[in-house]
Parts: structure tokens; C-alpha cells; sequence
């Protein structure tokens, strides 16, 4: 390797080399195997095609999915705080705050978004795992406390959607106080007689599990998704014997009377419809599907044009979870 | 007396001192005189180092087995205890203890988690770690307080909710969700204090008072720094240097506005002095229940939930 290498060989790589070939064009299903093309796989909303297993999908897909036509508005959420605690492990964490945004493109680890589901306004507030675990500090409980305010704004019913490790160790007990804070928030919206709505999705752990993620007047969750206080190693590590089959999971939970309904991607948005229309006394829309001779609907503001399936897909079947009540323990398994 | 690792040299001391006592035929005017010198030496060396603990070994001073507990401090500053038991629901725990009781008189509503102090009672205490059961007695005896209209003095001391298959069975993180609801929206005055370990969301679950207050070595964090530790640093060993990131320190709390006011010590931690501790504890919650008692049930609850509501704003820009 000299200069000449260095400074000429990727320009001429760039024009011989072998063409980009996407690497990922089949998923291989995680908990039954099955090979599945990856437009099929985000035809069916990253469900296996084959055993119906539900890989986790990234927050933009999953407001797509839910507001009518995909269609939906984020609101500008304040500057997320640097670094409080001029934390510092293996890594600082004002550099990992910087790689999760340069990776996601989002300031923090939730979207606040308002928009129509099933012809009714609602405000979701969604975590986005991919920002460090969907771990919760300051910034995402200022999204919520921020979605909150927005739903009584608006009259419109209020849902959270979690994906989170747990609160975020980096921010200490910044962190831990968002427990607190998060819980006044959902309650303001209760009191203003609204529908309090949470999704619970793969995974729900920690301090978000024990804060508002677990006051919805109604709690639903994703099939299979793991849910609990207490990573399963800790509690291993506690109780010395294995775990019983399908621990923490959904399925579990409804077992075990902790949550609702758990309901497939497919349906989701049909039941929270059905159940929000009840709740607020309005008939529930169907989507409004243009006639073929109508002109194209004026559409409401498309914040979010989803990049391709390609830019999005993959990564996140292979996440090792060891969810504790803390941050950052969704790490790629090595 | 148990002694840390750091107080290795006061121990020492202590051993001499200790040593000459028992020198029966020796001269007493001279024992007395060297043991006085011995002592006033232990002092000088309790005050040099208890004057700059390092986070870590704060974490030390928080669980040292002869700190006082919850109980202690029930004893010690209540009259006309009377204990409550059972969540009603399924099962008494007793790793949260609580009840009924005067407080220099008045009646309130008094709680907190209990570690034991031997092996017989850490095991009836479940080291202070407490499950949904815990937590829904808490909740029981919240609404008890509102509706007598009864303050509510809470004590912190726990490494954490306790992680079990059980507790997850039956909900810990609904319960701990609903006992952090209830004490935001009481309509009395709540003062909590942490007097040993706060270890996350079982710390917060009865900790959301008017008045959060710390002892000067207590510790609250949103992990344990071992637990820290084992996930960022990926070893336990790094518990030290995990304990000094988190800024877990009474201190460190006071400086982000997370609590209100500490609550000094006596020389060389609560554990050496504790008449002067618990006396210490009663006065801070006499103070603020005279100053909360004057507010309105609304107002209480309103102050409370914005105070709570607000944790976290600064910082955002």
C-alpha cells in the first residue's frame, strides 16, 4: 500500500468494482427458519410468511402502517439535552447520542406524530428502537409530556407506542425521574376524559414498562413481543433456574391478565380503530379509497416519504436483548 | 462495629483502643491518657475521610449492615405504630412495611422498604427487595391516607424491585407504575426521604413526595453501579468507576434539583450515631409537614405533579 494505492484505487474501484449488490435480499425468519425475498417480507409488514412471526418494524413503517394513507405530521420536538451527566463508559455518550443520530436521523429515540386513523385524529407517540435501544431519557419524555399536551390540544385520543430497553443509564437518575414525569403526562390526558391508548411492542422493558407504558385505559400488544420489569438474565442470575417457556411475552402477559388483547400487525390498526371509535363515540371510517376516475385526493402532508424497503430493511431480528431497566441493551449480537 | 475497606485505619485504631481497655493490670492514668489520644486521633482520621467519600464508597456507606432501617427510624421517631399488612389482592409483603402511626404527635401514613438486619430478618424482609405485593400495599395505604386525610412520610431503602419470576407474573411493573400514579396524585402532604439505597424504579415507586430529602451518604440511581457496570462496561468489576458516572450521590442529586435537601450525617455515617440520625430525620419531616400542612389538598397534588412534570426540561433547549 503507498500513496498511489490509497489515491487511486478506490476512484478506480468506483467505476470497475463490483456494482453494489444488496446483500439482504432474503430474511431469514429468526424463529422458524424460513427464508423469506425481502419485498415479501415488507409486503407482510416484516410478519414471517411462513409462521407469522413479528420482526420488529422500524417506527416510520409502523406510523405509516397506522395513520390513513400513511399519511401523518411529526412535531418539532426541543433539542435533546447534551450530555447532563458528561457521562463516560467504554464510549462518551454524547458521541453515542451523535452516532444514533447520524444512524436514524432522528434527534432521539421517539416521534411524536398526529395524523388520521381510521378518519379519527389521534396522537401516537412511538419510540424508535434503533436510537439506542429505544432507551428513555430526558428527550423522550419531553416527547411524551410534548404528545400528551398535543392530544389535549386537539381533543384526540393519545398512543404510545413503546420499543425500549428501559430508561437511559446514560442520563442517571435524569432518567429515572422520567418515570415520574411521563406518568403526570398520560394521567393529564385521562383526566381530560381521552382515550389513553399503549401499544406494546418488542421489547417493552424496564422503566418504561413500570412507568406509562403500563396506565393505558386499554393495553394491546404485538404478538410475541417481550414485555416485563426484569431482564430474563437478571432474574436467572436471581432465581437460578430457567425460565419458564414463552416468559415475558406477550402471550404471557394476556395469560397472566397484564394486558388486553394481544393482536396481529395486520389487525392492528382495524382494532384500534374499532376500539377508539367506541370510546369517543364515533363510528369508525373505513379508509377513504379514491374511485379510479376521481382525480388523485388532495393528500395531507406526507412527512414521511418511507425511503426504500432496501434503506430500512434488516438488522433488527438480530438484536440480542438483555433488557434490564436500562439503556443500550439491545446490542447487534455478535 | 463493621468496618468498610476504606476504613481500614480507623479500624485499626479502634482495635488499640480496644486493646488497652482490656489491660486490666496495667497503670489506668496512662491508659486513659494513650485511649484519649487514640480517640481524638479516630475522630480527626473519620472526619479526613468521610469528608471526601468517593461515590463508590458512598454506595458502601448506603448498605453497610449497621446503617439504620426503615424500622429503626419507625421506632425511633413514631408513636402508636400500628402496622398494616396485605395488598388484598394476594399476599403480604413484608419488604415494604407500613401502617399507621403518630408522628410527634400527629397521625399519618408511614412506609418504606425494610432490609433486616440479621440473617432471620433480611430473609422475612427479602433484603428489602419488593414485589407487586409490596407495592400494592403501598397503594392501599395511599389511599387510606387521602381519605383520612392523613400525611404520608416515606422511607427509601432498596437496591431495587425484586427480580422474579413470580413478581413478573402478577405485574411488578404495573405495580410500580400505579404506586408512582397514586403518590403523584395524593391530595396530602408526601416527604420522602432516602436513608440508605435508592435503586431505581423500587425506589421511585414511593418516592414521588413534595419533599424529597436524602441522607448525606445515600445513594439514588437509575441502576446499580454493578448493574451499570455489567451492561456498559461489560464486567462487575467496573462497579467503581460506573458508581462515579452515574452521579448517584446525595450531592450530585441536589445539584440536577432531583431532591430538595440533605440530610447531614453524623460523624463518620448514620450507623455511628444513631440517636443523632433519627433525630436529625424527625426534625427535617416535622419542618416540611408544618410548611406543606398549611396547603390545600388541590394545590398539593397540582405542586407536586408540575414538580415532577418538569424534571428533565432544563437541559432541553
Amino acid at each position: 500500500m503507498n500513496w498511489l494505492t490509497n489515491f487511486v484505487r478506490p476512484k478506480i474501484r468506483s467505476l470497475v468494482g463490483p456494482k453494489e449488490v444488496p446483500e439482504n435480499l432474503w430474511r431469514k425468519c429468526p424463529s422458524c427458519g424460513h427464508m423469506i425475498f425481502h419485498k415479501e417480507l415488507e409486503k407482510a409488514l416484516r410478519v414471517c410468511t411462513h409462521c407469522g412471526h413479528h420482526m420488529r418494524l422500524p417506527v416510520k413503517q409502523r406510523l405509516k402502517l397506522l395513520f390513513d394513507g400513511g399519511a401523518y405530521t411529526t412535531i418539532e420536538l426541543p433539542k435533546p439535552a447534551h450530555d447532563p451527566l458528561r457521562f463516560k463508559d467504554l464510549k462518551r455518550y454524547g458521541d453515542r447520542l451523535k452516532d444514533a443520530q447520524a444512524k436514524t436521523g432522528e434527534k432521539d429515540a421517539i416521534l411524536v406524530a398526529h395524523g388520521k386513523l381510521q378518519g379519527q385524529n389521534v396522537v401516537i407517540a412511538a419510540f424508535d428502537f434503533d436510537f439506542m435501544g429505544g432507551s428513555m431519557g430526558m428527550a423522550v419524555g419531553e416527547g411524551l409530556v410534548a404528545a400528551a399536551e398535543l392530544a389535549i390540544l386537539q381533543k384526540a385520543p393519545l398512543i404510545a407506542i413503546p420499543a425500549s430497553g428501559g430508561a437511559r443509564m446514560q442520563e442517571g437518575i435524569l432518567s429515572l425521574m422520567q418515570m415520574a414525569r411521563t406518568t403526570v403526562a398520560v394521567d393529564k390526558v385521562k383526566e381530560a376524559g381521552l382515550p389513553y391508548i399503549v401499544l406494546l411492542t418488542d421489547p417493552t422493558t424496564g422503566g418504561v414498562t413500570a412507568s406509562f407504558a403500563m396506565l393505558g385505559d386499554i393495553a394491546i400488544a404485538e404478538p410475541g413481543a417481550v414485555i416485563g420489569f426484569a431482564g430474563a438474565r437478571v432474574i436467572e442470575a436471581t432465581i437460578r433456574e430457567t425460565l419458564p417457556e414463552g416468559f415475558q411475552r406477550a402471550e404471557y402477559l394476556l395469560d397472566h391478565g397484564m394486558v388486553d388483547k394481544v393482536v396481529p400487525r395486520t389487525e392492528l390498526k382495524e382494532t384500534l380503530g374499532t376500539i377508539l371509535s367506541m370510546l369517543t363515540h364515533t363510528t369508525a371510517q373505513g379508509e377513504v379509497v379514491p374511485l379510479p376516475s376521481d382525480k388523485a385526493p388532495v393528500k395531507a402532508k406526507v412527512v414521511e416519504k418511507e425511503k426504500t424497503a432496501e434503506a430500512t430493511t434488516v438488522q433488527d431480528a438480530d438484536f440480542e436483548v438483555v433488557h434490564d431497566g436500562s439503556a443500550d441493551k439491545a446490542k447487534p449480537a455478535e | 462495629m463493621h468496618f468498610l475497606d476504606f476504613e481500614k485505619p480507623i479500624a485499626e485504631l479502634e482495635g488499640k483502643i480496644e486493646e488497652l481497655r482490656h489491660l486490666s493490670d496495667a497503670d489506668e492514668m496512662n491508659i486513659a491518657e494513650e485511649v484519649g489520644r487514640l480517640q481524638q486521633k479516630v475522630e480527626k482520621q473519620l472526619k479526613a475521610v468521610y469528608a471526601k467519600l468517593t461515590p463508590w464508597q458512598k454506595a458502601q456507606v448506603a448498605r453497610h449492615p449497621d446503617r439504620p432501617h426503615c424500622l429503626d427510624y419507625i421506632k425511633a421517631l413514631f408513636t402508636d405504630f400500628t402496622p398494616l399488612a396485605g395488598d388484598r389482592l394476594y399476599a403480604e409483603d413484608h419488604a415494604l412495611v407500613g401502617g399507621l402511626a403518630r408522628f410527634r404527635g400527629e397521625p399519618v401514613v408511614v412506609m418504606g422498604q425494610e432490609k433486616g438486619h440479621d440473617t432471620d430478618t433480611r430473609l422475612k424482609h427479602n433484603f428489602g427487595m419488593v414485589r407487586p405485593e409490596g407495592y400494592r400495599k403501598a397503594q392501599r395505604l395511599m389511599d387510606l391516607a387521602d381519605r383520612f386525610h392523613l400525611p404520608v412520610l416515606t422511607m427509601v431503602d432498596t437496591a431495587g424491585a425484586y427480580p422474579g419470576v413470580g413478581a413478573e407474573e402478577r405485574g411488578q411493573s404495573e405495580a410500580i407504575a400505579r404506586s408512582i400514579e397514586k403518590g403523584l396524585n395524593l391530595k396530602v402532604p408526601m416527604v420522602t426521604c432516602v436513608i440508605g439505597e435508592g435503586g431505581s424504579g423500587g425506589a421511585i415507586a414511593i418516592a414521588t413526595g413534595n419533599v424529597v430529602m436524602m441522607l448525606e451518604h445515600s445513594i439514588y440511581a437509575v441502576i446499580s453501579p454493578e448493574g451499570c457496570a455489567g451492561i456498559l462496561w461489560r464486567s462487575g468489576e467496573m462497579a467503581q468507576q460506573a458508581a462515579e458516572a452515574l452521579r448517584l450521590t446525595a450531592q450530585d442529586l441536589l445539584e440536577f434539583k432531583i431532591i430538595d435537601e440533605i440530610i447531614g450525617e453524623p460523624m463518620g455515617g448514620a450507623h455511628r450515631n444513631r440517636a443523632v440520625t433519627f433525630e436529625r430525620v424527625g426534625d427535617a419531616f416535622e419542618r416540611h409537614l408544618s410548611t406543606l400542612s398549611t396547603l390545600e389538598g388541590g394545590v398539593l397534588r397540582a405542586r407536586r405533579r408540575e414538580k415532577f412534570l418538569a424534571m428533565g426540561r432544563q437541559g432541553l433547549s
